[in-house]
């Protein structure tokens, strides 16, 4: 039997990384997301799966405590929204270095600064681009609605081993925040593997496992970064995930992710009943970003629109993945607001067809 | 009696532990690093718990501590080693965990962390190499720096009214419930490295039982950041570092 549920978006994310099998959690709470903790911590998890939860000292305590039960082969995630996940940059990194599996949600919040507690998706740099030091990559999956948060979760847990990479849901104040039906996955079994590159504690059979990031010499660190890089490529050929509307007939195109791309969705079907043939393309994973797919419509449509509840940053991979073929113009609120599909649907007349 | 006489198994009295690896050290001649890791491995030989030990290596001189130590080890971010140990010993309730770190990494950016960690009564061992500078990046000025010491960053002697107080962590984490055991030793004579080595012991056999955070302080010393000879530092430390920082057992479980 289906389990249905009307659940809110955070609350459902921490259902799901109980059902996902998840070994731990660690957390210090920040709006607009603390439901996540809230919810694990009513649920007491070690008595259902034995799932231990953690309320930490600050991020930079939560992702680090991640990265050390993550070094022992464990299902450990933490989450955060924006000023909290400024705070996880060098833990991020760190993993990304020490190749280690977990799991990062961003509740994302509008900035700069402490900004302000309304949703928005002014972090996608920060999540696709870096946001720690170094060459590293995040996977990043990037949920619409609280049913995608859910199997992002188990989706992403699945990711981050088959890969040993963290990987980070982005979401936003709306879809932690609102309530939706969703169907639960089934209870998944927590994990029984040892791991070879965990520290699990040293068998008489084998070398001790050392888990760290540090190559002191540049030969050593370099091909460190040639393994990342191949795992990257691997990456973008395998996990590109996409979701595409009305696209076959498409004269224009909106990209749009996120709770953005619902939004988007409304202003497409105001514009096809006034006969505007237009499509959405909605990025799934924002890295590894839909290039081919979006390189493709653009040999097809006459201009596009890449709408973000923020200044301007996902255009730049639009762009990149146009490469010069069509049109690219940014719409986008920013600080907390969000747009209407009134507004969307005039930016691309003003800015696309007009333009 | 003739040098094979000496190296016959019956007349050993004294070898290397299997706990440590083979690797030359990379520490300075003289430095107390390599003493603290001895009395550690000796420890974990005894008890016999190689392969239920887990350990953390900070940054700072000892961020190479796994090359030593013949035991699973995770290399953690600059003070964050409590963190990372939190996250093992939560998921690993078994195995004895433990963190090795400078006053740097300690003292300066990994306060929030050592202090909760302490708070919250985690247990597994921190030990905490008090050096009173930064070894690793150049001889710079560490919390732990005494007043009026030159440094690379207190080239004119530490100024306390400008540049702080020596911090004395120990006695703060001894003040705290979560904490079980908190002692602070030294490791440059033979006496007191037997010393350290029983308070290694009794902060593994604790963690056993689930008591509570174990906090092993080892004042050591710096030959190259403090510009000394080792000879000369080890005086050095007996006569400025150890009346600030007085050895003996702070905290001790009832
Ligand atoms: C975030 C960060 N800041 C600064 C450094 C540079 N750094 C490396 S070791 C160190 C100080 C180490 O001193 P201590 O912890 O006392 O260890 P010691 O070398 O004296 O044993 C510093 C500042 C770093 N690696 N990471
Ligand atoms: S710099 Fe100081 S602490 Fe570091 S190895 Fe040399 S003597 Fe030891
Ligand atoms: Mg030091």
């Amino acid at each position: 039997m289906k389990d249905l549920r009307l659940m809110k978006g955070n609350e459902a994310m921490a259902e799901a990384a109980i059902r996902a099998g998840a070994d731990a959690y660690f957390g210090y709470p920040i709006t607009p997301q603390s439901e996540v903790i809230e919810y694990l911590m009513r649920e007491n998890p070690a008595e259902r799966t034995g799932m231990q939860v953690l309320q930490a000292e600050s991020e930079v305590a939560a992702i680090n405590m991640v990265y050390g039960a993550a070094g022992c082969g464990k299902r450990a995630m933490t989450t955060s929204s924006s000023p909290g996940v400024s705070l996880m940059a060098e833990g991020l990194s760190y993993i990304a270095g020490a190749e280690l599996p977990c799991l990062v949600v961003n509740v994302v919040r509008g900035g700069p600064g402490l900004g302000t507690i309304q949703p928005s998706q002014s972090d996608y740099f920060q999540a696709v681009k870096g946001g720690g030091h170094g060459d590293y990559k995040l996977i990043v999956l990037a949920p619409a609605t609280v049913q995608e948060s859910v199997d992002y979760v188990k989706l992403g847990f699945e990711l981050a081993f088959k890969y040993r990479n963290p990987v980070m849901i982005l979401s936003d104040g709306i879809i932690g925040q609102m309530m939706e039906k969703v169907e639960l996955f089934e209870q998944q079994p927590r994990l029984t593997e040892e791991f070879s590159w965990a520290t699990v504690g040293k068998k008489p059979d084998r070398d001790s496992v050392i888990v760290t990031s540090l190559q002191l010499q540049s030969e050593e660190q370099e091909k460190v970064n040639l393994r990342l890089q191949a795992k990257y490529r691997e990456v973008e050929k395998n996990e590109v995930r996409f979701e595409s509307y009305e696209c076959d007939d498409a004269e224009y195109l909106f990209v749009a992710f996120g709770s953005c791309a619902r939004i988007t969705r409304k202003a497409m079907e105001m514009a096809r009943g006034k006969g505007i043939r237009v499509g959405l393309l909605r990025p799934q994973t924002v890295y590894p970003f839909p290039y081919d797919a979006i390189n493709k419509l653009a040999g097809q449509v006459k201009g596009i629109l890449s709408v973000e509840m923020n200044a301007g940053q996902m255009v730049e991979d639009v762009r990149l993945a146009v490469n010069g073929k069509t049109t690219v113009k940014h719409f986008g609120r920013f600080g907390g607001m969000i747009p209407s599909p009134a507004e969307i649907l005039n930016a691309l007349e003003q800015k696309i067809i007009g333009g | 009696m003739a040098e094979n006489n000496i190296i016959s198994p019956e007349n050993l009295v004294y070898e290397k532990t299997s706990v440590l690896t083979d690797r030359v050290l990379h520490y300075c001649p003289g430095c107390g690093h390599g003493t603290a890791h001895r009395m550690l491995a000796e420890v974990v030989d005894e008890l016999g718990i190689q392969g239920d030990t887990i350990g953390v290596a900070p940054v700072g001189c000892s961020v190479l501590a796994y090359y030593y130590f013949d035991v699973d080890m995770q290399e953690a971010a600059h003070g964050r080693a409590p963190a990372v140990a939190t996250g093992i010993k939560r998921t690993m309730p078994e195995k004895y965990v433990f963190t090795y770190q400078g006053d740097g990494d300690l003292a300066a950016i990994g306060t929030a962390e050592t202090l909760h960690a302490c708070n919250r009564g985690e247990n597994f061992l921190i030990v905490f190499i008090n050096n009173g500078i930064y070894g690793m990046t150049g001889g710079q000025m560490a919390p732990t720096t005494l007043p009026g010491m030159k440094s690379s960053t207190s080239p004119y002697g530490r100024d306390v009214v400008t540049m702080g107080n020596p911090l004395k962590m120990t006695e703060l984490v001894a003040e705290l419930p979560g904490t079980c055991f908190v002692t602070r030793q030294s490791v440059h004579t033979p006496a007191n490295a037997r010393k350290t080595k029983r308070a290694l012991k009794k902060a593994m056999e604790y963690q056993k039982q689930n008591k509570g955070t174990c906090f092993v302080e080892i004042v050591s010393n710096c030959p190259s950041g403090w510009k000394m000879t080792p000879a000369e530092s080890n005086k050095w430390m007996e006569e400025n570092m150890f009346p600030y920082y007085p050895l003996g057992d702070i905290k001790v479980p009832s």
